[in-house]
């Protein structure tokens, strides 16, 4: 896989950030420092309650500005520090999809659910329906415009909630879980919509999930959260070669990873460490074959 | 041959006022102490049929059969200390002040001696190993665990069947695991257990028999090996086998290794075996 090239501007810079829910006593995030470029595809790891929510609202604000608590040390997004700033200006530059659509989604029409961001923003309603359309092109959901969100599927679902927050034109996409309730084709959906916005549109991507095999396909960097702190970051590869840490955070590999792993226990090397089928083809055809 | 515990004959189940057919003309038997998971994209009918079989929804059409007997002939406490499910989401089933209470509720319901009732409730702690939480109020454990006292709940019933619409909110991989090896530890104890669950990597490690549904009706229901070696069927209801057994079809025949492996230690031997001779 060729190495995307990154604008160097950072897009996303966190400073010695630690944070607590209100009457928490432990850190959900501890001694957090990082820097995500604009137009990266950044996927988060951990185990459940690692602290990958608590990461993702970081980043749009609503903590700590609407969960309280306290907050040490900086976020900038797009330049804004994110305790100066109300949540509905980020709003206009971070874009966030949760876990369950349901939980996101409130009005009888697809129409008026992607409308509703760009409503509130006071736009001129050629500027909202201008909007309106290309979201629910780059999703997918073109022709839908009528249909009632509880009709629609899983995956058609959380391709409506990232067309609600692209409607607001955000140059970072935060997703938190929002594939673990769909079904493999579901996920391969929202996996390619985000894939060409990422790579079309340049949006940052920001994914937190469990579903390495796509991880593997899909992401420059991942950052691995373990009990609250960043405990390692890295190329797909680096990250998936590395037993110990992988048994340390609870993360498994895509199996394929897992076989390499396997065979390098028992003293053989693929020539490339596979992450995808692909790969893994070729370095067991370069095994038999001597190479 | 053991006999059918769960028969389904021509169920049909559609959901009002909408009209929306989740089941159509499902016909299936599962036999006492089998391993059965269900697979099939969302709403291909995974959870509306564990509904049918524990009686939360009434057949449209067709009939279901637990024991040989009608559940539409069993009252409902009857039927749970037949068979007994655990729901997707974990909290709609949770409403006791501790953990200790939402195990026993079952149980005392059936009109049980107090003695009885306690004694089923340690068996189930023990069984789920939830001894430090048996004070806790269960909305206030992590996802995991409220699962776990759902299932223990449910088990202090006594059924013969369990039931388990695998949780998807909030579960990692290790929580996936870890339910799915609950349900193979019920297996090897007697009890027939049936699951639904996306999560194909760990059906074709654990399950014996695997159903697949697709818009609401049986497209196949074999062995995990001869249900994954089908992955054109299987991407009609937008599932695929597991990524070693797509990696496995994908080799050179030439090379020799087996096309049906379900695990990467499969795999894994297989090949050491080959490069190593």
């Amino acid at each position: 896989m060729v190495a995307k090239e990154f604008q160097e501007t950072p897009q996303i810079v966190i400073r010695d950030v630690s944070y607590r829910y209100p009457d928490a006593e432990d850190y959900a995030l501890e001694g957090l420092n990082l820097t995500i470029h604009k137009g990266e595809f950044v996927a988060i790891l951990g185990e459940h309650l690692a602290g990958k929510s608590t990461f993702c609202q970081l980043l749009n604000g609503i903590i700590p500005n609407f969960k309280g608590g306290e907050l040490e040390g900086s976020v900038l997004v797009c330049g804004l520090d994110t305790q100066d700033v109300s949540v509905a200006e980020l709003a206009r530059k971070v874009g966030i999809v949760l876990q369950d659509p349901e939980a996101q989604l409130f009005t009888t029409k697809v129409i008026n659910e992607v409308a509703f961001g760009p409503e509130n923003l006071g736009l001129e309603r050629e500027e909202i329906l201008r909007r309106v359309r290309w979201a629910l092109k780059v999703v997918g959901l073109e022709g839908m415009e009528d249909r009632p969100p509880p009709s629609l599927s899983g995956g058609q679902k959380q391709r409506l909630a990232i067309a609600a927050a692209l409607a607001m034109r955000p140059e970072v996409l935060v997703l938190d879980e929002a594939t673990s309730q769909l079904d493999p084709v579901g996920t391969e959906e929202v996996f390619s919509v985000v894939r060409r916005l990422n790579r079309e549109y340049e949006v940052t991507i920001i994914m937190s999930t469990h579903k390495s095999e796509e991880v593997a396909r899909f992401a420059d960097r991942i950052l691995v959260i373990h009990q609250g702190r960043l405990i390692a970051q890295g190329t797909p590869q680096e990250i998936f070669r590395d037993t110990e840490l992988l048994r340390r955070a609870a993360i498994r590999p895509p199996q394929v990873s897992e076989l390499a792993n396997y065979l390098e226990a028992h003293s053989l090397r693929m020539l490339e460490f596979p992450i995808t089928i692909e790969q893994a083809k070729r370095g067991i055809e370069q095994l038999f074959a001597g190479v | 041959m053991r006999a059918p515990v769960i028969e389904v004959e021509n169920l049909t189940y559609i959901y009002r006022p909408y009209g929306i057919v989740a089941l159509e003309d499902v016909s299936l038997e599962i036999k006492e102490g089998e391993f059965v998971a269900i697979i099939g994209r969302n709403g291909s009918g995974k959870t509306t049929l564990l509904k049918n079989i524990v009686g939360l929804l009434k057949p449209t059409q067709g009939r279901v059969l637990v024991e040989g007997v009608d559940i539409s002939r069993s009252t409902v406490a009857e039927l749970a200390t037949r068979v007994g499910l655990v729901l997707q989401n974990p909290d709609q089933q949770l409403f006791s002040q501790t953990v200790e209470e939402e195990i026993a509720f079952g149980p005392r319901n059936l009109g049980l001696p107090e003695s009885e009732v306690e004694s089923r409730v340690e068996e189930a702690i023990a069984l789920l190993g939830l001894e430090r939480f048996r004070h806790e109020f269960p909305l206030a454990l992590s996802i995991g665990d409220r699962a776990r006292v759902v299932i223990a709940s449910v088990l202090a019933m006594r059924p013969h069947i369990i039931l388990l619409d695998e949780p998807t909110m909030g579960q990692d991989y290790r929580g996936h695991r870890e339910i799915m090896s609950i349900a193979e530890r019920l297996h090897r104890d007697g009890y027939t257990v049936v699951i639904a669950t996306h999560h194909v990597d760990l059906v074709a490690e654990y399950a014996q028999r695997v159903i697949v549904l697709c818009e609401g009706r049986v497209l196949l229901d074999d062995t995990p090996a001869a249900v994954f070696s089908q992955p054109e069927v299987l991407r009609r209801t937008h599932m695929a086998p597991p990524q070693i057994t797509r990696l496995a079809q994908a080799l050179p025949p030439s090379l020799e290794l087996p096309r049906d492996v379900l695990t990467v230690e499969e795999l894994g031997e297989a090949v050491l075996e080959l490069l190593h001779n």
